[in-house]
C-alpha cells in the first residue's frame, strides 16, 4: 500500500500498522502517542500518513491538523539523520549559547529549524534539556555536549560520520 | 559481578520485608566502612551516569573500569554500579569508591588504572584525582566532608546518587516500598493518613506552594465513580531540573508516592506527564513500573491487599503551557493543549471529566518519606509556613553547577556563597533569577531573606520549580527581561487575548530598548501593561509572564534608563548600544585583531597603533578575545 506525497515522495503507509496495533486497546487519548509512533516511523508527519490516522482514529483531519502544528515536537517536512538541538533556555543563555547558535548556523549553512541539502542534520533550538549544570549545551539525537566553545563545534560534528 | 535476586510476587508486607533482607548485604559496602564481603565482592564504584555526568564523559569511565577490572582479574570482586545525579555536576565525571568511601572528580578513561592500583589494591586514595577545597586547596578524600554537600539536607534525594536507578532491589534494601506496606496496612483508616499528609505542611512544590493535603482533600471529597491522579513531569522551566534528575536517579520514589496517593485520594488509575526531552527519564520510569507490577506493589491486589492501581506514562510533544494543569489534562486527552477557566477545578471535573489530582514530581516523591516517618518529623525541617526541604537547581555563574537540597528558609547568601560556591572568574553577583520566566531576579540586598514561598512572592519572585540562575555583572538585565519575555511569547497558547497579544507587545518595547530605539515613558508603559496582563490572562503562563519584567525594572530601573536615555547598555551586552575602539597607547601592532576580524574592519601597520572602522564593524567582539595579553581593545 503506497500513497503520493506532495512532492513526489512515496509514503509507506504499511508502516503505521504496527503503531495502530500498539495503541488499539487505549480508550482515549491515543492520538498523541500514535502521532510520536508515526513521527519514529517517517521521521516526520507526511499528510496521507495524517489523513490515515483521521480515518483510522475516526478523528477529523482538522483536529489532527490543530494537535500537529500545536506541539513543538512534531513536523510536517523531513528531518535529517541527525537532529541537534541547541539549548537557549536561561543558564545557557547567560552563558553565551547565542554564539553557540550562531556557529552551528554558519557551519551547516542553515538557519534554526532548517535541514542540510544532504539531509545530514536538522538544526533546532530548544528551551532548555535539563543539563543546565554545564551550559552552553546541545543535544545530537540522544546525546548531550555539554560545556561548548564555538571552536569545539565542527569536532563534535565531523563525529557523526552519516 | 553478582548475581541478580529473582523478582517474585510479594503477596504481603512479610514477603517485602523478607525481599528486603534478601537485598541488603549488597550495599553493606555502601553503608559501613569494616563491612566483609558478600559474594566475593569486595569493593563498589559508584559512577555518575546521570545526563549531566554522561556529556561529561561518564560513559567513558564505566567502559575504561570494566576493562581494566578484566584485565586484572577483579571483575568479579568489584562491582560497578551506574548512579543516578550525585548532585555535584560541576565535577562530573565523578565516581565514589566504596568501602573507602574514596570521592574523584574530573575523571578521564587514562586516570582509571592508576585508581584500581592504588585505591582498589592498594587502599589508598590517589590525591590528585581528589576534589580539593577552593580556599585551602586542600585535598578532601570523602565527599560529605566537601561544602558543596555539608551544607545540605537530603531528605528527598537520600537514594539519588547511592543507588542503581535499574535495580528495584536496591531501592526495597533502603526501606523502598514500606511506606506503601504501611498505608495499605491502614487501608480502612485513610483519612488518618490524610491527616499525616496535611500535617507535614507539605505545599506543592511545582511552583504555586498549594497545601497537598488540602488538595487531596477536595478530590477525595469529590463525587464520582471513577477518579484520576497525574504526575506533572513536564518540567519546562528553563533553568530547573531537579525532577528530571529524581526520575532518572530514585524512579521508584515517585511510583511509590503515586501509588500512595491514589490509595488516599481514592484512584485507581495515575499518569505521568514527562517531556519527550527527558528520554532516560522516561526509560527508567517505564522499566520501574514494570518491575513494581511483576513485584505486585503496582497494579492488581498490591501486596495481596485487594487493591489495585495503575500507572501510564504520557510523552509531552514539546509546549511549555502543558505545565498548567488544565492544558496538560487537554494534552493527556490528545488535544491541543490549551488551558480552561477554572472553576470547576480538576478536582471536580479533570481528565476526562472526572475528578483529578495534579502534582508535580518533588511533592509525589516527598510522600513515601511523610507516610513512613510521619508528618510531624517532615515538619521539623523548614520555616513556620514552608515545611520540608525544597531541591535547588543552581546554575548560570556560579563555581558550584549541580543539584541542592536544602532545608527551607535557608538564606539565598547561604545557598549561592555557600553551596554554589559563589561567583565564577572572581566576578561581581549582579542577581538570581528565580523560578523561571514566571519568576523575578533578586538582587543583593534580598539574598538575606529566608527562601520560603511567601517571603520570594513578596519580594517579587517566586519559587517556581527551584531553578536558581545566577548571573554576574556581564549580564544585562534588561536583555534577560528581554530572553524571558521570548520564550513566554513563543510559548503562550494564543487562547486569551492578554497573554497573546501583551506578550507580544512588551516584547516590542523591550526589544526596541535594547536596540537603542527605546523612548520617554517606555518603563511606565511596560509597567501598566505588566499589570493588566497579571490580571486579566486565563491561566498561570499569562498572569506570572510579567513577573521578570517587574522585578527587573524595580530592582535595576537604572539599567532600562540608561538605555533609554543615554543609549548606553551598561553591563556591555546589547550589540547595538556598543561601539569598540582600540586604544593607542596600549596598542602594539602585533596584528592579531586584524586576523580574527570576520569583516576585515581593522587597519593598520605592523607595529604601529591599529584602528577600527566603525562602518564595517560587526561588534562581533571577537577582537576583544584577540587581544587578551594587551587590552588595547575596548567596547563602550
Amino acid at each position: 500500500m503506497g500513497s503520493t506525497q506532495d512532492s513526489g515522495q512515496t509514503v509507506d503507509l504499511a508502516k503505521l500498522e504496527p503503531v495502530f496495533d500498539k495503541y488499539k486497546d487505549m480508550a482515549n487519548g491515543s492520538l498523541i502517542p500514535v502521532l510520536q509512533g508515526a513521527q519514529d516511523a517517517f521521521g516526520f508527519l507526511p499528510i496521507p500518513a495524517l489523513q490515515a490516522i483521521a480515518k483510522r482514529l475516526n478523528v477529523p483531519i482538522s483536529q489532527i491538523y490543530g494537535v500537529v502544528t500545536f506541539y513543538a515536537q512534531f513536523r510536517l517536512t523531513p528531518r535529517g539523520r541527525h537532529v541537534i538541538r541547541s539549548c537557549q533556555g536561561t543558564a545557557c543563555h547567560v552563558r553565551n549559547s547565542a554564539r553557540i547558535l550562531e556557529t552551528l548556523k554558519n557551519t551547516l549553512g542553515v538557519t534554526a529549524g532548517g535541514t542540510t541539502e544532504d539531509l545530514k542534520f536538522t538544526l533546532e533550538t530548544v528551551a532548555c534539556i535539563g543539563a543546565c549544570s554545564l551550559a552552553p549545551v546541545m543535544m545530537i539525537d540522544t546525546d548531550a555536549h555539554g560545556r561548548l566553545r564555538p571552536e569545539r563545534i565542527p569536532k563534535i560534528l565531523d563525529s557523526y560520520s552519516n | 559481578m553478582t548475581s541478580s535476586i529473582p523478582l517474585t510476587r510479594l503477596n504481603n508486607a512479610e514477603d517485602l520485608e523478607a525481599l528486603k533482607q534478601k537485598a541488603l548485604p549488597r550495599l553493606s559496602l555502601r553503608k559501613d566502612p569494616d563491612a566483609k564481603p558478600y559474594e566475593g565482592v569486595t569493593h563498589n564504584i559508584l559512577i555518575c551516569c546521570d545526563t549531566g555526568c554522561t556529556s561529561s564523559g561518564a560513559r567513558g569511565i564505566v567502559d575504561a573500569f570494566e576493562k581494566d577490572l578484566a584485565a586484572k582479574g577483579l571483575e568479579k570482586s568489584v562491582e560497578v554500579v551506574v548512579i543516578g545525579c550525585h548532585g555535584f555536576c560541576e565535577m562530573g565525571p565523578l565516581i565514589v569508591v566504596y568501602p573507602n568511601d574514596v570521592y574523584y572528580v574530573h575523571l578521564k578513561p587514562e586516570d582509571i588504572p592508576e585508581i584500581v592500583e592504588e585505591t582498589i589494591k592498594g587502599g589508598k586514595p590517589v590525591e590528585k584525582f581528589l576534589y580539593h577545597d577552593r580556599e585551602t586547596l586542600k585535598p578532601i578524600v570523602h565527599y560529605k566532608e566537601i561544602e558543596f554537600y555539608a551544607q545540605q539536607n537530603r531528605i528527598l534525594l537520600t537514594n539519588c546518587g547511592q543507588l542503581h536507578p535499574e535495580r528495584v532491589t536496591e531501592y526495597i534494601a533502603n526501606d523502598g516500598y514500606k511506606a506503601l506496606a504501611k498505608a495499605l496496612s491502614m487501608k480502612d483508616k485513610t483519612d488518618q493518613l490524610l491527616e499525616e499528609v496535611k500535617l507535614s505542611g507539605l505545599r506543592g512544590r511545582g511552583g504555586g506552594g498549594f497545601p497537598t493535603g488540602r488538595k487531596w482533600e477536595l478530590c477525595r471529597n469529590a463525587e464520582g465513580d471513577k477518579k484520576y491522579i497525574i504526575c506533572n513531569a513536564d518540567e519546562g522551566d528553563p533553568g530547573a531540573f531537579m525532577d528530571r534528575s529524581l526520575m532518572e536517579g530514585d524512579p521508584h520514589r515517585l511510583v511509590e508516592g503515586m501509588t500512595i496517593g491514589g490509595l488516599i485520594i481514592g484512584a485507581n488509575e495515575g499518569y505521568i506527564y514527562c517531556r519527550a526531552e527527558y528520554p532516560l527519564a522516561i526509560r527508567r520510569l517505564k522499566l520501574a513500573i514494570s518491575q513494581a507490577e511483576e513485584l505486585g506493589v503496582l497494579g492488581d491486589n498490591i501486596l495481596g491487599s485487594g487493591w489495585n492501581f495503575h500507572l501510564h506514562i504520557k510523552e509531552g510533544a514539546g509546549a511549555f503551557v502543558c505545565g498548567e494543569e488544565t492544558a496538560l489534562i487537554h494534552s493527556i486527552e490528545g488535544k491541543r493543549g490549551m488551558p480552561t477557566a477554572r472553576p470547576p477545578f480538576p478536582a471536580i471535573s479533570g481528565l476526562w471529566g472526572k475528578p483529578t489530582n495534579n502534582n508535580n514530581v518533588e511533592t509525589w516523591a516527598n510522600i513515601p518519606g511523610i507516610i513512613l516517618k510521619g508528618g510531624a518529623w517532615y515538619a521539623s525541617y523548614g520555616t513556620e509556613k514552608s515545611k520540608g526541604t525544597k531541591v535547588f537547581a543552581l546554575t548560570g555563574k556560579v563555581r558550584n553547577t549541580g543539584l541542592a537540597e536544602v532545608p527551607m528558609g535557608m538564606t539565598m547568601r547561604e545557598i549561592i556563597f555557600g553551596i554554589a560556591g559563589g561567583i565564577q572568574n572572581d566576578k561581581k553577583f549582579k542577581a538570581v533569577q528565580i523560578g523561571g520566566p514566571s519568576g523575578g531576579c533578586l538582587p543583593d540586598s534580598m539574598l538575606d531573606r529566608p527562601v520560603d514561598y511567601d517571603s520570594l512572592i513578596e519580594a517579587g519572585a517566586m519559587m517556581g520549580s527551584g531553578g536558581l540562575v545566577v548571573v554576574d555583572e556581564d549580564t544585562c538585565m534588561v536583555d534577560l527581561a528581554r530572553f524571558f519575555l521570548s520564550f513566554t511569547r513563543d510559548e503562550s497558547c494564543g487562547k486569551c487575548t492578554p497573554c497573546r497579544e501583551g506578550s507580544t507587545r512588551m516584547l516590542n518595547i523591550l526589544t526596541n530598548i535594547t536596540t537603542g530605539k527605546g523612548k520617554p515613558g517606555d518603563i511606565e508603559l511596560l509597567e501598566e501593561l505588566a499589570r493588566n496582563i497579571k490580571l486579566a490572562s486565563l491561566c498561570g503562563l499569562g498572569q506570572t509572564c510579567p513577573n521578570p519584567i517587574l522585578s527587573t525594572i524595580k530592582y535595576f530601573r537604572h539599567e532600562y534608563e540608561a538605555h533609554i536615555f543615554e543609549k548606553k547598555c551598561p553591563a556591555h551586552q546589547c550589540v547595538d548600544l556598543l561601539t569598540y575602539w582600540i586604544d593607542v597607547e596600549k596598542c602594539v601592532g602585533c596584528g592579531a585583531c586584524v586576523k580574527v576580524c570576520p569583516v576585515n574592519a581593522i587597519d593598520g601597520n605592523k607595529k604601529e597603533p591599529h584602528i577600527i572602522d566603525i562602518m564595517k564593524c560587526i561588534k562581533c567582539g571577537s577582537c576583544i578575545d584577540a587581544c587578551r595579553k594587551y587590552k588595547a581593545v575596548t567596547r563602550k
